[in-house]
């Protein structure tokens, strides 16, 4: 038995199997987002569907969702589509999480992505309605503007207009609470 | 040849009757080579981008939709002046270098450039001392050449 041979053998081929294994362990999709901690990009989205309780958004269908009226709040923005099965995992929770938080000053937005609005909109009903605006991206400027790789995707903007978080996949109630409750200004948060 | 008188007035009464159409002509082709010209810097850039949707294709390879209207940014901020480094920058802010398919030669990247040449070189080693001592044997007639030949059945 060559026992120097066995051991230069296995030096070699244990980092290698380290390198794989750890390979293994990483999500390829999950790729980190430049965007946290950098200024939201500005969009103007058509609302299609207004929420269901005026609280949580006071826009109308044909109003414009401007990223310049939303500064000073915490903006919760929610990519979605009719054709995506994670988001239907998700909607109740930003529907509830929308209601919570509407008193103390949380936008929320949907935003269609590379979906037909009536697609949306029927999708929106047969959920059994949605507590926040739907806003429209048509061409997907918006979405590529924040460098959107898949739908659901959250972002959570602060009152600075500075991206705090990004959310891929369906987002948690836990997970949501805790993001917006970290960048909520303080006033606002005393009952 | 009254015929052929024939046809070459009417040739040249078509000609001087084309001369003032040249000018808009002459902008269109100058149009379509400017055009040309634009889609093959396009091209160059969406072919340096990674489509987000797919599986290690560019955006110009790919017929996804985001690729697709990825593609139409590109040519958008191109024909609006920008240079091709600065159309990659705007993608890579918002992606992060992940969208660039060949990465910025600094850092951890050089592993990439690197990595492939060490490893030849390494194997060109290997390669090398592994043939001289296959060789070595018929030249020597060393222990271990007469050892495979008492081995082997001839």
């Amino acid at each position: 038995m060559n026992w120097q041979r066995a051991a230069i053998a296995t030096a070699a081929a244990v980092p290698l199997v380290a390198l794989f294994a750890y390979g293994m362990t990483r999500d390829p999709r999950e790729i980190p987002s430049p965007l946290p901690g950098r200024a939201a990009p500005d969009f103007a989205l058509e609302v299609i569907r207004a929420g269901d309780e005026p609280s949580t958004g006071g826009l109308q269908p044909g109003d414009t969702l401007r990223s310049s009226e939303l500064r000073g709040q915490v903006v919760v923005l929610n990519f979605w589509a009719s054709w995506c099965l994670a988001c239907r995992d998700e909607h109740e929770v930003l529907s509830a999480a929308a209601r919570t938080y509407a008193d103390r000053g949380v936008r929320f937005a949907g935003v269609l992505y590379n979906d037909r609005p009536a697609a949306g909109l029927e999708w929106i009903a047969q959920m059994g309605g949605q507590s926040y605006p739907a806003v429209l991206d048509p061409r997907s400027r918006t979405a590529i503007d924040f460098g959107l790789y898949g739908v659901p995707e959250t972002f959570i903007i602060g009152p600075d207009g500075v991206v705090a978080y990004k959310h891929i996949g369906p987002v948690t109630t836990p997970v949501l609470t805790d993001q917006i409750e970290r960048i909520l200004p303080p006033i606002a948060a005393a009952p | 040849m009254r015929v052929a008188w024939w046809v070459v007035v009417g040739f040249l009464g078509f000609s001087v009757g084309e001369i003032p159409y040249s000018g808009p002509l002459l902008h269109a082709q100058i149009a379509a080579t400017t055009d040309s010209a634009l889609e093959a810097r396009v091209r160059a850039v969406a072919s340096e981008l990674r489509c987000p949707v797919c599986q290690g294709e560019s955006i110009q390879d790919s017929p996804a939709t985001l690729a697709q209207e990825m593609r139409t940014v590109v040519r958008e901020q191109l024909a609006a002046g920008r240079t091709p480094e600065e159309v990659k920058k705007y993608f890579s802010d918002k992606y992060g270098e992940w969208i660039l398919l060949r990465p910025r030669p600094r850092g951890w990247n050089m592993i990439v450039y690197v990595l492939p040449v060490v490893a030849l070189l390494l194997g060109a080693l290997v390669v090398m001392r592994v043939t001289r001592r296959w060789a070595r044997p018929e030249e020597s007639g060393s222990v271990s050449a007469q050892h495979v030949d008492t081995t082997t059945p001839s």
